[in-house]
């Protein structure tokens, strides 16, 4: 017996490190949240779908004159059938409300060692600026192993930066900044698409994330640093 | 010539309720053909139908805008509510019957204004709900967004004043509210959340037109304002919309169950004070919703995330109440019953699909996407449209004295609920997959092609089996067969009057027995 506790405690606390573990990733969470969800409807549809089913074929009129013979709820009865299937539906609101939370919870708390990087959105590109000023227009490098943080505004309409590979999109609008993190892991290239109807040709709004290995990633970026430095002397020069 | 005048001058509730719905399936006409030319240029990457991304954003706005405002709220609040309550509360009309009739021609006023988008130069192409900045710096027209609305609301706040009253003073002697059709319920419910609500709607739909022509910025942060407070206020309304609109449709099924299962409905007071009242509270508590990835404050987004969840509880008694009157029922299986039936079907998958949404986490990705439009498609739209035109045919011999092909009736309730199927199916699998909603073109999602060509099919398919469904109801009524006074053997108290109903639709205002209950079956 005791032994069986301490099995299924053991069992407890690998799950929710394993739990723990896939949060650190909020696509990664988002994925194993969304498996949960998505069994949790189909038994609650599969069961109400059987259920009439069953009373649709078993209830069937069989001669015209026939009428239905459901009597009048009792009131211990209709009190019953009120508050029971209150606390069912009740359970599973707060079962996959917390489950939601938890997983909120860890995507609105980036870490720490991530990387910040400026987006503002148009009309219809993505700008972002690195933390040493680097600029780039709908492509997106960043290293892979590193969360990248975005801090977002745009200078026009609404734009909803998504990627769907990330699980993640989060509204960039005038006169607010909002903040959305992703966290790659290996490298590759990802789609990055509009998801807010921002005008004419929103659906034309599109860049890409592309992950490249770190090194790689530090090598490009003190390039374009240098190049930057180098530029601003240049127009100094011109300039006097 | 005579006839003409009767009709434009009538203050009769009955005719009121069929001009009204004239008027939305003319809407839903239009609106329906927007939603085919749409499928129409995705079937392909790339310009298929037109060149211009505008044309496809002015369908789009038009198909939300019409469905919703022209169709679904006027066909539910404004038909059915004007043809059915005064008859099942067995009343002579309703309470203001001049005002009746001048909400329902400033509802087409409103359908006429909505139509023009097509006809002027700069239509609006701000989808129905008009986000500023966009709405305030289009080329597009936003001030006819702004008259539509204002007016639509305005018929729409007579109708609830209207219907308040009609059912609070003028209900037959005996009818106690306990006795009330759970259509008059939901009805009443739906009213007293467009009197609530739809003045929300009609300040936020002001002030961005004012914004963009009178130079004020309520909503332009460069000098001042915020953007999302138009939102907030926009959802504030049009959250609760979709309960002004699922009340009254899941009221029509209920009627339609309980006559064809010749049952009571299953614990009465569970759906109308848990259910409904439940859905009436909770309604104007969950807008944010529709906010979760607009980086409002995280405490809000929790809060409503929970309140969310919980309106499972009150739409689970309706549903478990519908469900629950076939049990022990004696069915059978006319069209109406098919359509009441595909709404279970329909709602089901509808519902829940729509937990996901309520959970914001699951929401940064699936948020704007397909899966939102396949989701909202089945609960309300396609749900919707299917207890109206069920219920249309349920009341379709008491309407016109004659009866609609059966075959024909039920060969397209068929053809539409396949159609139906496969198009929003679809829609919700490749929305998961990460497809954006409201993109004219999808070149960066090459893999989506098939699977919008198939929902182009679905969609044919939905189109033709409506078509069957209005072609029945012309013909039916211009030659059916004589409809007796009760061809169903309904117990409720619009079935008692002759067919079609007299002008003061009784003889004698009847008198409602102490055991009568419009669901009382198994007493006979």
């Amino acid at each position: 017996m005791r032994k069986h506790l301490l099995a299924a405690c053991a069992a407890a606390a690998a799950t929710a490190s394993r739990a723990a573990e896939a949060i650190r990733d909020p696509a990664a969470g988002w994925d194993r949240l969304w498996h949960e969800v998505i069994i949790d409807i189909s038994i609650l549809g599969v069961a109400f779908a059987l259920i009439t089913a069953w009373f649709v074929l078993r209830y069937r009129r069989r001669n015209p004159n026939e009428v239905g013979r459901a009597e009048k709820l009792t009131a211990a009865a209709a009190v019953g059938w009120t508050v029971i299937p209150m606390f069912v539906f009740m359970a599973d609101d707060f079962f996959l409300a917390a489950n939601g939370w938890q997983l909120w919870n860890a995507y609105r708390q980036p870490p720490a060692e991530r990387i910040e990087i400026k987006l503002e959105s148009g009309m219809y590109s993505w700008d972002y600026t690195y933390p040493n000023g680097v600029k780039a227009q709908n492509v997106l490098k960043v290293p892979a192993g590193k969360p990248v943080l975005l801090r977002m505004t745009s200078r026009d309409t609404i734009h909803s930066h998504f990627i769907p590979d990330f699980r993640v999109k989060e509204d960039s609008m005038p006169g607010r900044v909002t903040f959305m993190w992703f966290y790659p892991q290996k490298p590759g290239e990802h789609i990055v698409t509009c998801a807010e109807y921002c005008g004419i040709m929103h659906s034309y709004m599109v860049g890409k994330v592309v992950v490249v290995p770190e090194a790689e990633f530090a090598a490009w970026y003190a390039q374009e640093e240098k190049k930057l430095a180098d530029g601003g002397r240049q127009t100094k020069k011109a300039g006097a | 010539m005579n006839t003409w005048k009767e009709w434009i001058f009538t203050t009769d509730h009955k005719r009121v309720g069929v001009l009204y719905l004239i008027g939305s399936l003319a809407a839903f006409g239009v609106a329906g053909i927007m939603a085919l030319l749409m499928r129409w240029e995705l079937t392909s990457i790339g310009p298929t139908l037109t060149e211009n991304p505008s044309t496809y954003n002015v369908w789009l706005y038009a198909h939300g805008a019409v469905m919703i405002l022209g169709f679904q709220i006027p066909a539910l609040t404004g038909f059915f509510a004007n043809y059915c309550i005064p008859l099942m509360i067995g009343a002579k009309d309703v309470a203001f019957p001049r005002l009746n009739a001048f909400s329902v021609w400033l509802f087409y006023v409103g359908i006429v204004l909505a139509v023009l988008t097509f006809f002027i130069p700069d239509p609006p192409d701000i989808m129905w709900t008009a986000y500023p900045p966009y709405s305030t710096i289009t080329s597009g027209n936003t001030a006819f967004y702004t008259f539509t609305v204002l007016i639509l609301g305005f018929a729409s706040i007579l109708g609830g004043v209207n219907f308040l009253t009609t059912v609070a003073y003028m209900r037959a002697p005996g009818m106690s509210w306990n006795k009330l059709n759970i259509f008059v319920w939901c009805t009443v419910a739906a009213f007293v959340l467009q009197l609530i609500f739809v003045p929300v709607l009609g300040t936020a739909v002001t002030l961005i037109s004012f914004d963009k022509y009178l130079g004020t910025s309520f909503f332009d942060p460069a000098r001042g304002g915020d953007v999302l407070i138009y939102q907030n206020l926009f959802w504030f309304y049009s959250h609760p919309a979709v309960y002004v609109i699922f009340l009254p449709f899941i009221g029509v099924v209920y009627e339609i169950v309980a006559t064809f299962a010749r049952n009571r409905v299953f614990n009465y007071k569970m759906v109308v004070y848990g259910g409904i009242f439940g859905i009436v509270g909770l309604s104007g508590v969950v807008w944010v919703h529709h906010l979760y990835v607009t980086g409002m404050a995280d405490w809000i987004r929790i809060g409503q995330m929970v309140t969310t969840l919980l309106i499972s509880v009150p739409v689970g008694f309706t549903v478990i109440g519908l469900v629950g009157t076939l049990y022990k029922g004696a069915i059978s299986f006319e069209t109406p019953m098919l359509y009441a039936l595909g709404v279970i079907f329909l709602f089901l998958i509808g519902g829940l699909t729509g937990i996901p949404l309520a959970i914001t986490s699951l929401t940064l990705h699936l948020s704007d996407t397909y899966y939102v439009v396949g989701h909202f498609h089945y609960v309300m739209a396609v749900a919707g449209t299917f207890a109206i035109f069920g219920g249309v045919y349920y009341w379709f011999p008491k309407i016109t004295g004659r009866m609609y092909s059966e075959t024909m009736g039920k060969l397209g309730f068929w053809i539409t609920f396949a159609g139906t199927n496969v198009v929003f199916w679809i829609m919700m699998d490749i929305g998961v997959k990460g497809m954006p909603r409201r993109y004219f073109d999808y070149a960066h999602f090459p893999q989506f092609e098939n699977a919008h060509q198939w929902m182009t099919g679905g969609a044919a398919l939905i189109g033709v089996g409506f078509a069957l469904a209005v072609i029945n109801w012309i013909v039916g009524a211009a030659r059916g067969a004589k409809a007796a006074d009760n061809p169903w053997g309904s117990q409720s108290l619009e079935w008692t009057t002759q067919t079609p109903p007299p002008p003061g639709n009784w003889k004698d205002v009847p008198t409602i027995r102490e055991e009568w209950d419009p669901y009382a079956y198994a007493q006979r």
